[in-house]
């Protein structure tokens, strides 16, 4: 059996003539990786979910009936129901949408910024180096919060405001992460043979030293999304994150805290979600950051 | 055959917090188009630093480079850009000097992207005939790095140097991470291309039964100076500087019959942070004298084409 493999290799070997479709090979790998599969499938069922949360629920997220509160999960409401009689599964789904898209938007604005900045002070060293990480030290030493709630008083509300917001304190973790990983990538001798071909700065960033960063970054990126999704509900409990009664998901775990001696379900159902949500991402990110390089094949 | 590169009193210096290392101090040769000089000496005694600040890819701190008769010590950055297509750098190690993430087209091709040279299936040909060069079978053209062994990557690293049509190429150690077997068959390639194309190297190495198979002149280094240098053969059948008779003793000899006379280098390497006024080898020398120990040493041509920097070099040599 495994010899009979052996010779397959050999064949493929052989005929590797022609280049490898770079993004079937990725796709290929991602999913051989049945936690990866996993990870994926996690995520395109919450997606589906979420986005067509119309065709899934029976009630309005922000319907109040009073006369049945505190309800325990059954066929009419899967979830049970709230403080106010609502519906948790509708709350819940429809309540995805703004805390995956303000967490997604601010994990993306979070990652670059810090790959920018991370990767400038990596690379060029010496005084920018120094000027870029006194920067986010400083941006570090503010209390996330305190800076999120500093920034959205002056941008407003609304989920992108939001989602800018508490990005902006995520930064120096991606940029610390980057400027580590660039310092050791670039004392690689490709790159000094990158230099020595005649390649430029931005050549040797992009084509050299950024593809061989991402794993790092990939794991950051997905284990900062739980924090943001905390975050939000954290400025919308201040009443700068997202109104009520637009549900959200760090919100309803919030407003359910008061009850959770008493009724399980308003605590257990949203953060079911949320690690849910953090489990797959981060699943499909370890299995991304291994289908990206080409050294851990089959 | 007319002179290629010439060096001038070469000096690098680094800044480290313990003082100024010497790493390259006052060094000057010339090379001949088509001939190799061979760079020989021990771990950290600044061979490599020398072969990068010859190329440029190093700033150097005092002295002159020439290179085609054009002075090119103190270069814009962009004919130091234009400079790449001419002088190019084999590395030591076929490992670290190939980004992993790149298959071998691509990492061939990579020097011929970034001065968009040829395009679409022309530059396909170049690379496709660079690798016949360097002897990598067409089947390895989408593998990567990691997929093929030591001798491959080290043809691709080759490969790599090869594709602006240099004239001029420092070799780093090209052999010294390989397989003895697999040396054999780089060392070849590298005559042959030389044969060929008419490059002229830099061979820098510490094993001296490479270095004598592939130079035409030698250049022994010791902390950061030049104590010898001599044509190939000579340097090998008479040895001047004491120095080098140790380093050429120490040569193994595959002859259990043969006894060799072993001189052995009592002592430590001198360090190259902050040097006396001195010649560098006397702590080791076993001739040091009270001149040795107060005044550097200068280089004289003691034979034709023969340089040694040695104090006493006629009274040891009996000449």
């Amino acid at each position: 059996m495994r010899r009979k493999k052996e010779t397959a290799n050999i064949e493929n070997m052989e005929m590797a003539t022609r280049r490898r479709g770079q993004w079937r090979d990725i796709l290929g790998r991602l999913f051989r990786n049945k936690l990866g599969t996993l990870g994926v499938i996690i995520v395109v069922v919450l997606l589906i979910l979420i986005v067509f949360a119309g065709v899934f629920t029976k009630y309005d997220y922000s319907a109040q009936d009073f006369g049945s509160r505190f309800l325990l999960p059954s066929l009419e409401h899967p979830m049970g129901t709230d403080n106010f009689g609502r519906d948790l599964w509708s709350r819940l789904l429809y309540g995805g949408r703004i805390s995956l898209l303000v967490a997604v938007v601010a994990v993306i604005i979070a990652t670059g910024l810090g790959i920018v900045f991370g990767s400038i002070a990596g690379y060029f060293g010496g005084k920018t180096d120094l000027i870029i990480t006194r920067l986010m030290d400083i941006l570090m030493a503010i209390p996330a919060l305190l800076l999120a709630i500093a920034i959205s008083s002056a941008l407003g509300s609304g989920p992108i405001k939001t989602a800018i917001a508490i990005s902006i304190s995520s930064i120096p973790h991606a940029a610390r992460i980057m400027r580590s990983t660039v310092m050791s990538v670039k004392g690689n001798e490709f790159v000094e043979a990158a230099q020595a071909t005649g390649s430029g700065n931005t050549r040797i960033i992009f084509k050299h030293i950024l593809p061989n960063t991402i794993a790092p970054l990939i794991v950051n990126a997905t284990l900062q999304l739980g924090g943001c999704i905390m975050s939000i509900s954290g400025l919308s409990f201040i009443g700068l994150g997202v109104q009520p009664p637009t549900p959200e998901w760090g919100s309803i775990l919030a407003a359910g805290r008061a009850y959770i001696r008493d009724f399980w379900p308003i605590i257990v159902f949203p953060s079911l979600f949320i690690v849910l949500t953090v489990f797959g991402f981060n699943l499909f990110g370890d299995a991304l950051r291994d289908a990206l390089d080409p050294r851990l094949k089959d | 055959m007319g002179e290629l590169v010439r060096v001038e009193h070469l000096k690098k210096y680094f800044n480290t917090p313990a003082g100024v290392l010497h790493a390259v101090d006052d060094i000057s040769f010339s090379i001949n188009k088509g001939e190799t000089l061979g760079v020989v000496g021990e771990s950290g005694c600044g061979k490599s630093t020398l072969g990068r600040t010859v190329l440029k890819l190093i700033d150097h701190t005092d002295g002159k480079i020439f290179f085609e008769g054009k002075d090119i010590t103190n270069i814009s950055k962009r004919e130091n850009h234009e400079l790449r297509k001419k002088m190019q750098l084999i590395f030591q190690d076929p490992y670290s000097s190939l980004n992993p993430r790149l298959c071998v087209y691509d990492l061939i091709a990579d020097p011929l992207k970034t001065f968009h040279i040829l395009k679409g299936e022309e530059r396909q040909k170049r690379v496709f005939q660079l690798m016949d060069e360097v002897g990598l079978s067409k089947r390895f053209t989408y593998s990567y790095p990691h997929e093929l062994d030591g001798g491959r990557r080290q043809r691709i690293g080759i490969a790599r140097a090869l594709a602006l049509k240099p004239k001029f190429i420092v070799c780093d150690e090209p052999v010294s991470a390989l397989d003895v077997s697999i040396q054999a068959q780089i060392l070849n390639l590298l005559q042959d291309l030389q044969k060929q194309l008419g490059f002229t190297y830099i061979f820098v190495t510490h094993d001296l039964s490479v270095v004598r198979h592939i130079s035409t002149d030698i250049l022994v280094m010791y902390i950061g100076v030049m104590v010898e240098k001599s044509p190939a053969k000579e340097l090998f059948e008479r040895p001047l500087h004491p120095y080098t008779k140790g380093l050429l003793s120490a040569i193994p000899i595959p002859n259990i019959h043969h006894k060799k006379k072993e001189i052995v280098m009592a002592g430590e390497l001198t360090s190259p942070i902050n040097p006396k006024q001195e010649c560098r080898f006397a702590a080791r020398c076993p001739f040091a004298t009270d001149l040795c120990r107060t005044q550097v040493p200068t280089v004289s041509e003691v034979f034709p084409n023969h340089f040694v920097s040695c104090h006493h070099v006629r009274e040891i040599n009996g000449i």
